[in-house]
């Protein structure tokens, strides 16, 4: 991977602002659903943050993007905004979707986040569809599909990736491969030992990185992102990451040997990028802590400003099904 | 607006065509569609490609989740589009496209995104299609919040809905009848809203209430038994979901006899929603209980006198009638 594109020192700096947001509203959601505030399936992207931190320093506020359950890390790099979307988890009328989403389908287009998806797979026929209309506006546009090592597996994976490639769609699919799909190891479904040799069967370029690994994961996304810009087509991405709570909370995954999760919890991507951010001289521990510190204070003023706003009435039932309100 | 004859393969095509010229955001999608591919199997689409170009009309791979998937992604894209689904029974494949994202985004989105696309599709009993090629499935998707269902039951309507359909905010199922794809008649080419059913006929003693391919047995029962004295009103919904409770409600309350009729399998179906609505407001203006009619309840089946029997006859629907009024 020494001949891929390297982030440069602010670039880097600005992965970790990512990585640190998601990180640390990810334990703000744990922490809210532990005291009984949010009672919601939680699906805890922790463990995966340096993925969408890496490739979204490469997007911009056009770039769309389709995601599923797991997703919040992908959205808050996106640059989804921390207060719609508390008040959304927290089911408020001021939720981005008016508390009508949740969870699992979190939406706010405007800093391009389209689709969140519950259902396995499908942020890819969509993903191709954002991508064919970024082809015929003609302004070098790009959309994402993010999906697990387990919607490879489905026919959704085969249809999208065939059709972009035959329509050379500016679409980069990210298969965040965390070796579980829900208790089944990625070893008992998948035959192929790396999801990214099926690109070739599609006529797409792929590649296998270590996600966990800001270099290669910036690497790897800034040339599939770029090539999409320039009309080339699209990339399969898998990125090989782990996630650290389990399919969702509550699962005490007790199907992952604890050999195989210590290791994975010895290698934390988070705190790694941030020793060697600082080992680098790219910021001082005090610069770090106050980006933390300016971190926290944003979620913590989201959190206050969710559960103080209003549920929705049951007014809004008759809203947002079709465009003219229900009798 | 001209009056001609035409059938309803060429409605819908004249509507695609004039829709694509009004608006240069409108994308056409589907197996087949392009004029390389000789504008789909039927022919709906022919032209289409050549006159305004194969990056709006475009043939795709047999890949129906791709197909709605690419149709709703380029839609939030800023798009409006045209999908179309070969046969009615492909729609199944795929459901989780049209059920679980065009139909809820809106919803599950609060607003903030919507799914302007029209997915149009053939189907019906009648040319030996058998059991995979055949059903009328509106219920699975009238059942669906979000999602409009739409057919038409005659050329003029088939261009004005389609339009209606294109223009409307949400997604739309668009049904059209193939075996009756080639029935010239006289011909308006005039854009219709979605959400208004049409009497066909006025009459004072009973109400049929049906839409597709049954409105024809409809109006040919009701045009013999005036000759016997009694007055058949048929409503034509056009739009099955969601459908114009008040015209429908309207004309029962003034006929206080109803039946309906579709080619659908009847348990379960339309009919049951139309009948439970008319119980529910107009029971004591009933003058006897609402009937219904439907495909019988099996697959649509191949050999010609079983298929035949499958739909619902002129005769069901004119005994049903004197049943109703004796
Ligand atoms: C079509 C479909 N089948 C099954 C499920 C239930 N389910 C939810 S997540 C999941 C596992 C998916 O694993 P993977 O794609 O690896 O993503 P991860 O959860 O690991 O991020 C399953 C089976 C679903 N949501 N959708
Ligand atoms: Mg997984």
């Amino acid at each position: 991977m020494s001949n891929l594109p390297k982030p440069d020192a602010a670039t880097l700096l600005e992965i970790y602002r990512k990585a640190s947001l998601i990180r640390h509203n990810d334990l703000r959601v744990v922490r809210a659903m532990k005291a009984g505030l949010l009672m919601t399936p939680y699906y805890s992207p922790q463990g995966q943050e340096i993925i969408p931190a890496a490739l979204s320093v490469s997007l911009n506020d056009n770039d769309k993007l389709c995601t599923i359950y797991r997703g919040t890390h992908d959205m808050l790099a996106k640059g989804f905004p921390l207060g719609p979307l508390w008040a959304e988890l927290a089911g408020r009328i001021t939720g981005s979707c008016k508390g009508k989403g949740g969870t699992m389908h979190l939406t706010h287009p405007e800093s391009g986040c389209m689709v969140t998806t519950g259902v396995v797979g499908s942020s890819m026929p969509i993903a191709t569809g954002l991508g064919w209309a970024a082809k015929l506006d003609g302004k070098g546009g790009v959309a994402v599909a993010n999906f697990g090592d387990g919607a490879a597996n489905i026919g959704a994976f085969h249809e999208s990736l065939n059709l972009a490639a035959l329509w050379k769609l500016p679409v980069i699919f990210v298969c965040q491969n965390n070796l579980y799909a829900e208790h089944t190891t990625y070893a008992n479904s998948t035959a192929v030992d790396r999801l990214s040799k099926r690109a070739a069967g599609y006529g797409m370029d792929g590649v296998t990185v270590n996600g966990n690994d800001a270099d290669e994961m910036y690497g790897a996304a800034k040339i599939a992102i770029d090539r999409a810009r320039a009309g080339e087509g699209p990339t399969l991405i898998e990125a090989l990451t782990f996630r650290f709570n389990g399919h969702l909370i509550g699962d005490a995954a007790g199907y992952i040997p604890k050999e195989e999760f210590a290791q994975a919890k010895a290698n934390d991507p988070f705190p790694m990028l941030r020793a060697r951010v600082i080992a680098d001289g790219i910021a001082t521990e005090a610069e770090i802590d106050a980006i933390d510190a300016d971190i926290k204070a944003q979620i913590e003023a989201a959190v206050d400003a969710a559960f103080k706003a209003d549920l929705p009435d049951p007014v809004e039932l008759k809203r947002d099904v079709f465009a003219h309100e229900l009798a | 607006m001209t009056t001609e004859t035409m059938n309803t393969i060429q409605a819908v095509n004249l509507a695609m065509h004039d829709a694509l010229a009004a608006d240069p955001k409108l994308l056409i999608l589907g197996e087949d569609v392009g004029d390389l591919e000789e504008g789909g199997v039927a022919g709906a689409t022919k032209g289409l490609s050549t006159a305004f170009g194969d990056h709006r009309v475009k043939s795709t791979p047999i890949s129906e989740q791709a197909i709605i998937g690419a149709a709703i992604g380029a839609s939030l894209g800023g798009y409006r589009v045209v999908a179309e689904i070969m046969l009615m029974n492909f729609t199944a494949v795929a459901m989780d496209m049209i059920v679980n994202h065009a139909a809820k985004l809106r919803f599950m989105s609060g607003g903030q995104t919507n799914v302007p696309i029209v997915i149009r599709t053939m189907t019906g009993a009648g040319m030996s299609n058998g059991g995979q090629h055949s059903d009328y499935l509106e219920a699975w998707f009238a059942h669906t919040p979000g999602i409009k269902v739409v057919a038409p039951s005659n050329p003029s309507d088939a261009y004005g809905l389609l339009r209606g359909a294109i223009e409307d905010p949400d997604p739309v199922l668009f049904i059209e009848n193939l075996p009756t794809y080639w029935n010239p008649a006289p011909f308006t080419r005039e854009v219709l809203p979605l959400g208004k059913a049409n009497v066909v006929r006025e009459g004072s003693d009973v109400t049929i209430i049906s839409y597709a391919t049954m409105v024809a047995p409809s109006l040919a029962v009701a045009e013999q038994l005036a000759g016997e004295g009694i007055s058949i009103e048929v409503v034509d919904l056009r739009t099955i979901a969601p459908w114009d409770r008040e015209t429908v409600r309207a004309s029962v309350e003034k006929t206080g006899r109803a039946l309906i009729v579709h080619e659908a399998v009847k348990e379960f179906g339309v009919g049951a929603e139309v009948a439970a609505d008319l119980n529910e407001h107009l029971f004591g203006k009933l003058k006897a209980p609402v009937r219904r009619l439907g495909g019988a309840f099996c697959p649509v089946p191949y050999s010609k006198p079983l298929e035949t029997a499958f739909v619902p006859s002129s005769d069901e629907i004119e005994r049903t009638i004197r049943g109703l009024v004796a």
